[in-house]
């Protein structure tokens, strides 16, 4: 008989029910993608039969959509696109939550969960209602349907994935380490650099990854703020399900963007823990 | 001219009067402390000096310059704070650097004086650690290293043992003192420990409620007592209410409440009918059998009401007849023996005629 040790069924029993969701849900969807980007389309959305379809029908595996896909220079291109926009939109976000973050920090304590409360009290409403909330406002300046809109509905509704991570960090710092540079010559700049800076990193980490990442999935805003040329990934791959009903191609997409993710993840990692082990 | 110069220096909160009209002049080279109970005002002093806070009335002036203008980054005045505020994300060796990076030094300086520094606080090996590999009492050296290393005029001492545990804090006291005597560099120390106040200072200041109560060395603090908080304060005192009978140049006659009179020694400015205390350490009273010989002139019969045994010494409280209980010490300097009386014994305490002072109310 295998006797259990009490702190494994805990472990089991706290951490079974996530885990098995996250299987369900997560590790087998990404898996079916993984195998549909390697199959073709059905006749009418969906995939092909893996054996013996129609007759004059595709069937079985093929490397066709990675064909097409490093085939032509447009996807590269769109990638590159996306990319740069979510770069952007995560710079304008960092720049402007910062000071807004360090604000709400080091304010009085009873004030800074109203101050938190109003940061993400735009969720209190639906998001594409938001966004077209924004098609009322830039419309008279005749700034619908460019780069403009598109980016600053994204800093907009990407802000607050910002703010939070940045105040939670800020907030726990102890302010006796101002004090102390202060004491040892350091002026405001260098408190900052110095101290406050390289003690958020991790906040600004966790901020950027929160906005970089969704931006670089989204279709929504592209779609009824920007005009055809600024589509991204998300649209793409939006319209090869919806649009086309070419899922395999889809899948391939998702499947890339995912790759891309993860790799600039780990580059982030890297450096982070590089830049820790030098300062 | 003194180094630093607190004059007539007053800071209220609201209602609150944090620090009222204190003058003290520290000399260069100096181990001051400022002693006192929490929320007596030494720390708002202290954050003064360092220029976190402005005097609402009075100035400070270092070397006969007034400070008011001069932020705490440009004071040459670093503190060593409670908590250390060691800078997490830097090793040791950044730590002990910052000082140094900040007055814009050049590399091979910064370099040669850290390597100097930790040499000076024994912690050679544990210059690329991080604050949060250290035990507390090497973090409380590389504060003392960050807070030295850019040779400030004055360093203040926040409570710096305070978060040490007390075997260590003995260590760290001897080493403070011959730090800051190697160095000669002028300490200002805050603490609410009177032990270490009397250990590590050259002078004291006594703080209560924004005021300074006494200012003088040790050993005057603790034989000469300004008044009865200070004495209170100071180590252990027995206080027993009295009123002035008589008061001559040689000596004073008070009545001890429900006791008797006594002979004190005299005290400038005490006249007869005065009401106060007379202050006794427990060091001075002698405890003795009841019927053993003894040519003391203050002297009691009463009941042996606790004893604490604590090695080297023995403290017995006395009951006297009227309630009062007495504190006297007893050296255990015959070795094996713990005890000379017991609870409840019969015993005579007794006290020189020039021993304790009376503290006028």
């Amino acid at each position: 008989m295998i006797k259990l040790r009490a702190d494994t069924v805990t472990r089991w029993v706290v951490g079974g029910p996530p885990f098995l969701f996250l299987v369900l849900f997560f590790l087998a969807p990404a898996l079916i993608m993984v195998a549909a980007s390697f199959r073709y389309p059905g006749e009418f959305g969906g995939l092909a039969p893996l054996f013996g379809g129609a007759p004059g029908g595709e069937s079985g595996l093929t490397l066709e959509n990675y064909r097409v896909f490093f085939g032509d220079r447009i996807y590269f291109d769109i990638f590159l696109k996306s990319f740069g926009v979510a770069a952007v939109t995560t710079l304008v976000c960092l720049a402007m939550a910062y000071p807004l973050a360090v604000l709400i920090a080091r304010s009085p304590k009873h004030r800074r969960d109203f101050m938190v409360l109003l940061c993400v009290l735009p969720f209190a409403s639906n998001f594409l209602v938001r966004v077209y909330a924004w098609m009322i406002m830039l419309g008279p300046f005749e700034l619908l349907f460019t780069k403009f809109a598109v980016l600053a509905a994204m800093v907009y509704v990407h802000l607050p994935f910002m703010i939070l991570p940045l105040y939670t960090n800020l907030e726990k710092h102890d302010p006796t380490l101002l004090d102390a540079a202060q004491d040892l010559g350091a002026n405001a700049w260098h408190r900052f650099w110095r101290v406050t800076f390289p003690l958020s990193l991790p906040g600004v980490f966790a901020g950027s990854a929160l906005v970089f990442i969704p931006v670089l999935g989204m279709f929504a805003i592209p779609e009824i703020l920007g005009g055809i040329s600024d589509w991204l990934v998300g649209n793409m791959i939006k319209e090869s399900f919806l649009g086309v009903r070419d899922w395999p191609f889809g899948s391939m997409l998702s499947l890339m963007l995912t790759l891309c993710v993860l790799a600039i993840a780990g580059a982030a990692a890297w450096v982070a823990r590089r830049g820790v082990a030098r300062a | 001219m003194a180094l630093l110069e607190i004059r007539n220096v007053t800071r209220r909160f609201g209602p609150l009067v944090a620090v009222d009209n204190v003058s003290i002049a520290i000399e260069a080279g100096e181990f001051f402390t400022l002693l006192g109970p929490s929320g007596c005002g030494k720390t708002t002093l202290l954050r003064m000096i360092a220029g976190f806070d402005l005097p609402d009335e009075g100035a400070i002036f270092l070397d006969g310059r007034d400070m008011a203008d001069t932020p705490p980054e440009k004071r040459p005045i670093h503190t060593v704070f409670q908590s250390y505020a060691l800078f997490p994300h830097m090793t040791v060796s950044q730590n002990i650097a910052f000082p140094l990076k900040m007055a814009g030094k050049s590399a091979d300086e910064i370099a040669s004086r850290v390597k100097a520094a930790l040499e000076q606080v024994h912690l050679e090996e544990k210059g690329t650690q991080y604050p949060h590999e250290l035990s507390g009492g090497q973090k409380q050296r590389v504060a003392l290293a960050r807070g030295l290393v850019n040779q400030p005029r004055v360093l203040l001492l926040d409570e710096p043992l305070g978060a040490l545990d007390a075997k260590l804090r003995e260590e760290m006291q001897i080493e403070l003192i011959q730090l800051q005597r190697d160095i000669g560099v002028t300490f200002v120390f805050v603490t609410h420990a009177q032990p270490e106040a009397l250990a590590l200072s050259h002078r004291i200041a006594v703080m209560r409620a924004g005021r300074v109560e006494q200012l003088d060395e040790p050993s005057k603090i603790y034989g000469f007592p300004a008044n009865r908080f200070v004495a209170d304060f100071i180590g252990t005192c027995n206080m027993l209410e009295s009123e002035v009978l008589e008061a001559s140049h040689a000596s004073l006659r008070l009545k001890v409440q429900g006791l008797g009179e006594v002979v004190a020694p005299p005290r400038e400015g005490t006249r007869a009918g005065d009401r106060g205390v007379l202050a006794l350490r427990p060091e001075q009273v002698r405890i003795v059998a009841p019927d053993s010989p003894h040519e003391l002139k203050n002297h009691f019969t009463g009941r042996v009401h606790d004893l604490l045994y604590v090695g080297g010494v023995t403290t017995y409280i006395v009951e006297l007849p009227n309630g009062t209980r007495l504190q006297a010490l007893l050296p255990n300097s015959a070795p094996g023996r713990a005890t000379f009386f017991e609870v409840g014994d019969a015993v005579r305490v007794a006290w020189r005629h020039d021993a304790g002072h009376f503290l006028r109310d």
